[in-house]
């Protein structure tokens, strides 16, 4: 209670305690600065047995499991989820966003997939290239720097491969695949489609004496309790505060407004204590927003002042605008080779041990832009849901009878057991004007905080994407001598592309650029509008290529905070 | 300031669960100690406040879940690894039917619906009906065209097929069904690729150019140092 009341002006405050709060909060505390970070969840702590999923089995859950309370099953590292009670975000007209929110130390960074991709000298000039969308003002040769002090810094395993535009790093040893995988990069492979091992933040090998080495349980979703994989609180804040840090933890604290003074210089932060649900202010020299894409928006819109009456940092209107998600398109497969496995522990780590970058050229294509394919399978923990319609696939062999009863369920259940794969590819989208979050002028939170109204449509680069996707699973699947187990999606269904927001790669919301009248921030981060207040979430993204946003936020972010320790010892805040 | 610490000086603790369990829904404390600790895994404060009140909450009656018991058996008779009772496939039920409450009226439907055509074809009530006329009820439901789908079939026949996959899930998510099905994982481990005799099964073999890419596990414990160029020298 008593550092509520505590008239202390922090040096920086940052908002927001995942991927890009995680890192600015370690690299300010570092340069000596007094930090407080404002996280809208609890504390939380992968190694803290009372809130620990990992290595549980399913029968630990009465619900063994199931998705019911958090939407990717009881283990999952999330507390949050696509709705939030009390917290809703509204539609305009047909959109149909899904937003999705983790309310807790670390952010969304306790249950993310790991993969972890450099952003390629490409991925940075795309309008140069194609003349769609915009590019970056900084180049691949900015930022390839702080990738490199990423990778030493946090860990990534992945093999040197000298593909141009999907730049090497300092890599860990790679884990072999599992027998699945084989199966895929042999399939792949057959239709040209290149494999290479994946690159996952996760510790194969020692990278320091204070974090564990992955010990293959397959669980990085549950957040790894010897931090063997990259969460923000175990590899960021946690060592940032055992190494002296000022760091001032202020949890289940959503940030409502950045306050302004007359100059319309912030101030600080405006905050409600979600226990007691009151208000309280913090004051800082600096503010650096890391709240999530959408969050920030949601904040710098909600921050209206005389000085910033149109929120703040939007005095170009971009505020929420360009928000862009990556594409996903899905399709499962029965292979018949894989009936009757011997079993083993398969486990490997929590995410696949290899994946497909882009192999293409769009030159030769109708659509913008590439994609990357994932795939998933194998002999996997049995979890709610498992032993549902056990012998469907009776199908496939010419059997129209299913169901049953008796002993023969049994001989199904480990007949079936590990035989399907799936595959999954993950895009790149263009950035719209049209596509944005603003503040819906009718609705409140349950703490009187204007809400989100999303508004969002594909255009057909995404769907052409999405069509060819499916077609790629459809030849690969065939070359496996596998079986699709869904209907090919068609155009009906926009060839089976997700939902905008579904992937949960949402950026764009706060955009970089050079020109304040067509972006949000500059180069590194900081508003246009005002000297002291800084986003290193995935807001600032101009675009995001088909690559995951975390490994570039983290860079982003490391820059970005070397910028703020820089113009704080030339006394610029 | 170690991180302890921290939390204890800064994190604004909630109240209890369990006072506002009793707060809110007049559960017992005895009864919040069982669920509690009988189930430990990871809630948060909310989540456990929500799995205490389905915990607080009867769905089926005594009757129902006897009923229940003879025909999970059925479904999935023991054997030398285990039963549906050492699996606690019932309890996990009439703990689906409150968690998903869609589940609960096609449950308690069917139910009634197996009573009364035990009634009508046998003159009793399932449970008290021989095996065989037990068995012979199923057959009429049990089977479908697995080219069709399930809600093409009458109500009876999607009941016992949600019924069974319940059993079927129940079963090989308990910790004897774990064991049956032969998952051997969620546990520390190294991985080192797939065991040969699996890999001479199929006739793959690792790619050669690969191999010397992979971790090598017995160096996995030595600190990862790299040339300049990102060579890893350790």
């Amino acid at each position: 209670m008593q550092i509520k009341n505590n008239s202390k002006e922090y040096d920086v405050i940052v908002v927001g305690s995942g991927a890009g709060g995680g890192m600015a909060t370690k690299v300010l505390s570092e340069a000596g600065l007094s930090i407080a970070v404002v996280e809208a969840g609890p504390y939380y702590d992968p190694a803290n047995p009372e809130q620990m999923t990992q290595l549980r089995p399913a029968y630990h859950s009465p619900r063994r499991g199931a998705g019911t309370t958090r939407f990717f099953g009881d283990y999952d590292q999330a507390y949050g989820g696509w709705d939030i009670d009390g917290e809703p975000y509204s539609q305009k007209d047909s959109t149909d966003f899904r937003w999705f929110r983790s309310r807790m130390l670390g952010g969304r960074t306790n249950h993310w997939g790991r993969i972890s991709l450099r952003f390629g000298p490409d991925d940075f000039k795309k309008k140069s290239i194609d003349g769609l969308g915009e590019d970056w003002p900084i180049s691949y040769d900015d930022i390839k720097p702080y990738y490199d002090k990423v990778d030493k810094l946090i860990g990534v395993f992945g093999t040197k491969e000298n593909i141009y535009n999907e730049p090497d790093g300092f890599f860990l040893p790679p884990p072999k695949p599992r027998l699945h995988e084989l199966f895929y990069i042999d399939a792949a492979r057959k239709s040209n489609v290149k494999v290479i091992p994946s690159r996952l933040s996760v510790l194969t090998k020692r990278l320091n004496n204070e974090r564990g080495i992955c010990y293959y349980c397959n669980g990085c979703a549950r957040s790894c309790n010897v931090y063997g994989d990259f969460s923000s609180g175990s590899c960021l804040i946690f060592p940032a505060q055992k190494s002296g840090g000022q760091i001032d933890l202020y949890v289940n604290s959503m940030v409502r407004t950045v306050t302004t003074d007359n100059e319309g210089k912030a101030t600080g932060v405006s905050f409600i204590d979600k226990e007691e649900n009151k208000e309280y202010k913090l004051k800082g020299k600096v503010v650096v927003l890391a709240a999530s894409a959408c969050s920030s928006a949601r904040i710098l819109l909600n921050s209206k002042s005389k000085q910033h009456p149109n929120g703040l940092g939007n005095s170009s209107d971009l505020v929420g605008k360009y928000l862009h998600d990556s594409t996903g398109g899905d399709m499962m497969a029965f292979i018949p080779k894989l009936i009757n496995r011997k079993t083993y522990n398969e486990d490997g780590v929590g995410g696949m041990h290899v994946y497909s970058p882009w192999w293409l050229d769009n030159k030769d294509l109708d659509f913008a832009r590439g994609y990357h394919i994932e795939q998933w399978g194998g002999l996997g923990a049995p979890t709610y849901g498992t032993g549902f319609d056990v012998n469907r696939f009776n199908k496939f062999f010419g059997i129209n009878k299913a169901g049953g009863y008796g002993n023969v369920l049994r001989e199904d259940m480990k007949k079936y057991y590990g035989s399907t794969i799936g595959l999954s590819g993950r895009g790149e989208s263009i950035a719209q004007k049209t596509n944005y979050c603003e503040i819906d002028p009718n609705k409140v939170d349950k703490f009187g905080v204007p809400v989100l109204r999303f508004n969002y449509q594909w255009t057909d680069n995404e769907i052409k994407q999405a069509k060819h996707m499916q077609d790629t699973f459809e030849e690969i699947i065939h070359n496996m001598g596998g079986i699709s187990l869904w209907d090919k999606p068609g155009k009906d269904s926009n060839y089976g592309l997700t939902k905008p927001g579904q992937i949960i790669h949402e950026v764009g919301t706060t955009r970089m650029g050079s020109n304040p009248k067509d972006s949000v921030v500059n180069e590194f981060e900081k508003l246009h509008d005002t000297n002291n207040v800084y986003v290193v979430d995935a807001g600032p993204f101009v675009s995001q290529a088909d690559k995951n946003p975390t490994w570039t936020i983290l860079a982003l972010a490391m820059r970005s905070s070397e910028k703020i320790v820089d113009e704080f010892k030339k006394q610029n805040f | 300031m170690n991180r302890r610490d921290s939390i204890k000086n800064l994190t604004f603790l909630s109240i209890g669960a369990g006072l506002l369990l009793e707060g809110c829904y007049g559960i017992s404390r005895e009864k919040i100690k069982r669920s509690l600790t009988r189930y430990e895994y990871g809630r948060t404060p909310e989540e456990k406040l929500y799995d205490d009140k389905l915990f607080a909450e009867k769905f089926f009656t005594n009757q129902e879940l006897f009923t229940l018991d003879k025909i999970c058996n059925l479904i999935l008779p023991p054997n030398e690894f285990g039963s549906i009772r050492d699996a606690e496939v019932v309890q996990l039920i009439e703990f689906m039917a409150k968690d998903i409450p869609t589940y609960k009226e096609p449950l308690r439907n069917g139910l009634i619906w197996i009573d009364n055509e035990s009634k009508k074809r046998f003159n009793n009530l399932f449970v008290d009906c021989e095996i065989a006329q037990q068995k012979n009820i199923f057959d009429e439901i049990a089977y479908y065209d697995p080219n069709k789908s399930i809600s093409d079939y009458s109500e009876p026949v999607q009941w016992f097929n949600l019924v069974r996959n319940l059993t079927m899930t129940g079963y090989f998510t308990s910790e004897v069904g774990i064991n049956e099905l032969g998952y051997k994982g969620n546990i520390p481990n190294i991985w080192d690729g797939v065991p040969q005799d699996v890999l001479d099964q199929y006739g793959l073999e690792y790619d050669k150019d690969w191999l010397e890419k992979f971790v090598d596990q017995s160096k996995r414990n030595i600190i990862a140092e790299w040339d300049d160029e990102g060579n890893l020298l350790t």
